[in-house]
């Protein structure tokens, strides 16, 4: 498929947003709106897979739009297809569950016109070929996608939200922009592959790898730059926020490829350190945030900061290795983090939309207030055991294969020769041991309080079964986190273009695509089908021995009741209880957390406290102290506010004796 | 060209300069009025000179306007105001220090723009050099009236004259096309009707023109607002 029909299809989309914003006054639009988004997603969802397979030549298309002289250039290379497929295949899953979940927004008509608007900008940043339009279709995607956080604006959480989002947005647009304007040089090279041939040297390499490190890194999530991500992702609508995370997140991962690996060339040791240790940080901070949350959707967001953190140890390694010229190694890192990188686009939408099922059926998110839904909604609660299972990196599914690829790079990769690498490359090892250990004890959490035990509220007792389309979105997700788990080989062959364009060298064709051999087979391999076989087998064959062994019928008695047959949900283990132990472990150093019991004075009747504190290092360290200076300075400048009119003229006069003084003393 | 023409131009400059400097220690509304007209029927003739050094038809038009507007109608319009706000007879205090501290920063002005014009245009012809640096000076002088005084009239008459100043630069270098000349010509005019509507409106409801009666007026709220805006800085901003 060539460049300008995928280009028609983003035009298409804008047409749709536009019309939908005409028409929402008359009629409900969002079967139809939602079903051309998933028809045109699937398009050009065909289009990358199709450049990826047949590994086309790059295609370059220039419209005599935008910029004069400059025009709009457009590309489609290996790695544009890659996340061409990455987006469009989350678009189309969540426009297809949105067929169904659609229905329940209380006010579609502030949701259908940014929906395709959104879509487009997304599609639009991967293809973008100069600077100009990158920067134009990432503001953009960061516009809509706040016009959807504040969909529901009457909420006051979201509004705080959406203040967040925007600010956060604006300075990742402002720091890209920087980084383009070294990477164009004083010549103004502003299209990608003049770029290319112009590559920028020493600090200023430096530099570019930092902007682009603070822009594409504060939209990805990187701590301590995802505040705005768990506080915006769950106040958009389920479906949205499953792009959010799922889709949105690789797209700035993709920004950030494209700078350091496609423009800059790689990074010098210390840049390839400084991505490997924030992508360490970010992998366990995400994780324990998560731990510590309570919200489903909160909880699902710092996942994505975690699992951003894990990509990014992958990306780093790819630096390092590359800096030393071991390109085989650094061939592994990087298609380690870009397996990982359509691994969690698929478990993690599959979860949100599963989060967007649960809130619909229960009306809430907090998980205190859930409880026992495998029993009123157990196809949901099938898919999303699926997708815990991927994310923690469970076997036979795909979270485990890509993970088992980025420790294969640490652990085989040769002993560099750098001190300070010496010991981080092992350390990120450790930490990513950690980040994907503490992953499984927090997705236990989740479907345990969520869907395990017995209801806590009313609500939770009367949830039903998610609708029809949902399902079937979940379930294609959860099918495709088997496949890409079973036949790894597959993905990786797909991804061989994209990742010997960036790296200059690849892995090993996998001829049948079932054995998965990083180095070599002597040293490592991994099979899908044959331990997905295997525990097919065994687990039936327990089955079979249980039933046999067991006895007739199995008995139902009351969950979690402890043999205390209490008739109180509130006797049940609680989300808390399960967070308690790892906020006591890590919180104290952390997050500052404590608890102490308050009891009351004898006599009163008042009830004993359990008091718990925890502070964010990241908000009220960073973000609370550059507001309150920013305030600071804005309450001393208010004094301009009230001079008189001889003072303001005073002050032009005053600059501009200066200038000229300064022009007087410059010749 | 000769050298009369050129030491007829350089005198027509600096004399607008040097009106200029009158301006600055004039205290009678009247007696400043009149310097103003005077700055501005030697700006007529500076432009008309400069039309007949530069073969420039075009310039005498905007001499001719120079010469109604600026020398004739506006001042006469300006007497007419100060007479209906009676405040003909006032003498005028000039903000902060003394005349002869004013006039001292009004000559360093001069240095100043003489200094930098003659670095900065060193590759123009002698004559436009001169012309600008002239120009700029009598644009500074305007502008450290504008700033020292307090009455609104004298504010306006120091406004204008900063206006002659543009004009000078613009006649001098060929620069300025004739259709901007013309549109800046009229918008000083409704400047100029504006601010007079203002004045008297000002009057109206203070009895007086003197500005620092619409700062008093704004105080009560400029003081309540900053003792506010200082308790509240050392806090944490919880807003974002």
């Amino acid at each position: 498929m060539s460049i300008a029909a995928l280009l028609c299809c983003v035009a298409l989309l804008f047409v749709l947003s536009v019309m939908s914003a005409t028409t929402n006054r008359l009629f409900n639009a969002s079967i139809p709106v939602y079903a051309a988004c998933f028809v045109l997603s699937l398009i050009m969802l065909w289009g990358g897979i199709g450049h990826l397979l047949t590994s086309a030549a790059d295609m370059e298309m220039v419209l005599p739009i935008g910029l004069a002289w400059t025009g709009a250039h457009f590309k489609l290379d290996a790695l544009a297809a890659f996340f061409l497929v990455i987006v469009n295949l989350g678009v189309a899953a969540a426009s297809f569950y949105a067929l169904g979940y659609g229905r329940h927004e209380e006010a579609p008509h502030r949701v259908l016109p940014f929906y395709p608007a959104f879509i487009a900008a997304m599609n639009l940043v991967v293809l973008a070929g100069d600077a100009f339009t990158f920067l134009f279709a990432w503001e953009f995607m960061s516009l809509t996608s706040w016009a959807l956080v504040m969909a529901h604006h009457r909420e006051k959480e979201n509004l705080h939200a959406g203040y967040v989002y925007i600010v956060m947005a604006s300075f990742g647009t402002f720091m890209l922009l920087l980084a383009f304007a070294l990477l164009a040089g004083p010549h103004g090279h502003y299209v990608f592959s003049e770029m290319r041939h112009n590559p920028v040297l020493s600090w200023r390499a430096a530099l570019v790898l930092f902007l682009a490190l603070l822009g594409a890194g504060s939209k990805a999530g990187i701590y301590p730059l995802h505040v705005w991500l768990p506080l915006a992702h769950p106040a958009a609508p389920s479906h949205v926020s499953g792009l959010m995370s799922g889709v949105m997140t690789k797209v700035a991962v993709y920004g950030f490829i494209r700078i350091v690996f496609g423009l800059l060339g790689g990074s010098g040791e210390n840049g390839g350190m400084a991505v490997l240790t924030l992508g360490g940080i970010t992998a366990v901070m995400g994780v324990l945030y998560a731990l510590m949350q309570h919200d489903l959707k909160k909880l699902l967001a710092f996942s994505t900061v975690e699992n951003i953190g894990i990509i990014f140890i992958g990306l780093g390694l790819a630096l390092v290795f590359k800096t030393n010229g071991q390109d085989a190694f650094a061939a592994l890192a990087f298609t380690a983090a870009l397996f990982h990188v359509f691994n969690h686009s698929l478990f993690k939408s599959l979860l949100f939309f599963g989060a967007g099922a649960v809130q619909t059926a229960a009306q809430t998110r907090d998980m205190e207030r859930l409880g026992g839904l495998i029993h009123r909604m157990p196809q949901t609660a099938f898919v999303f055991l699926v997708g815990c299972a991927a994310i923690s990196a469970l076997l036979p599914f795909n979270g485990f294969a890509s993970e088992w690829l980025t420790f294969q790079a640490i652990i085989q990769g040769p002993v560099p020769s750098h001190w300070g690498l010496k010991m981080l490359v092992p350390a990120s090892g450790a930490m990513l041991a950690l980040a994907a250990a503490l992953a499984a004890a927090c997705f236990v959490k989740v479907y345990g309080i969520v869907f395990l035990g017995r209801p806590r509220t009313e609500k939770a007792k009367n949830a039903v079964e998610t609708d029809r389309f949902s399902l079937t979105a979940m379930f294609m997700l959860a099918l495709l986190c088997l496949l890409a788990g079973i036949f790894p080989g597959f993905v990786i062959n797909v991804l061989t273009p994209t990742v010997r364009e960036m790296t200059g060298a690849h892995m090993p064709h996998h001829a049948e695509g079932l054995t998965l051999v990083p180095v070599s087979a002597v040293r490592s391999s991994y099979n899908g089908l044959l331990v997905f076989a295997f525990m097919v087998f065994s687990a039936g064959l327990v089955a079979l021995l249980a039933r046999r062994l067991g006895g007739g019928t199995p008995r139902r008695a009351p969950a979690w009741d402890c043999g205390f047959p209490l008739e109180d949900p509130q006797t049940q283990y609680t989300a808390e209880s399960f967070a308690q132990p790892i906020r006591r472990v890590f919180g104290r150093s952390l997050f500052r957390a404590s608890e102490r019991v308050e009891m009351p004075p004898p006599g009163s009747s008042a009830p004993a406290r359990l008091v718990q504190e925890s502070h964010d290092a990241a908000w009220e360290g960073i973000y609370d102290r550059i507001s309150s200076r920013v305030f600071c300075v804005a309450e001393r400048m208010d004094r301009f506010q009230f001079l008189s009119i001889r003072h303001y003229l005073g002050i032009v006069f005053l600059s501009l004796i200066l200038l000229l003084g300064v022009l007087a003393l410059w010749f | 060209m000769s050298v009369m023409d050129y030491s007829v131009a350089h005198m027509l400059a600096g004399a607008l300069m040097l009106a200029s400097l009158m301006m600055l220690y004039q205290k009678r509304l009247y007696a400043l009025i009149n310097i103003y007209a005077l700055q501005a029927f030697l700006l007529s003739l500076a432009v008309a000179w400069q039309a007949v050094l530069q073969h420039a038809p075009q310039l005498y038009i905007t001499a001719l306007i120079a010469l109604l507007f600026k020398a004739l109608l506006i001042p006469f319009a300006l007497h007419h105001i100060v007479i209906r706000l009676r405040i003909h007879r006032e003498i005028e205090t000039v903000a902060g220090t003394g005349t002869g501290t004013i006039m001292l920063v009004g000559m360093a002005l001069v240095a100043l723009s003489m200094d930098v014009m003659l670095k900065a245009a060193a590759n123009t012809a002698l004559l436009e050099r001169e012309d600008l640096a002239f120009a700029l000076a009598v644009l500074l002088l305007g502008l450290l009236m504008m700033v020292t005084r307090r009455n609104a009239v004298s504010q306006i008459i120091g406004f204008l004259s900063l206006e002659n100043g543009l004009i000078l630069a613009a006649a001098g270098t060929k620069g300025m096309p004739f259709m901007v000349e013309i549109s800046i010509a009229f918008s000083i005019l409704v400047a100029f009707i504006v601010i007079g509507l203002f004045l008297f409106r000002i009057r109206e409801r203070f009895d007086t023109v003197d500005l620092r009666a619409l700062d008093d007026f704004r105080g009560e709220r400029r003081l309540t607002e900053v003792s506010s805006g200082r308790s509240s800085c050392g806090n944490e901003g919880k807003t974002l």
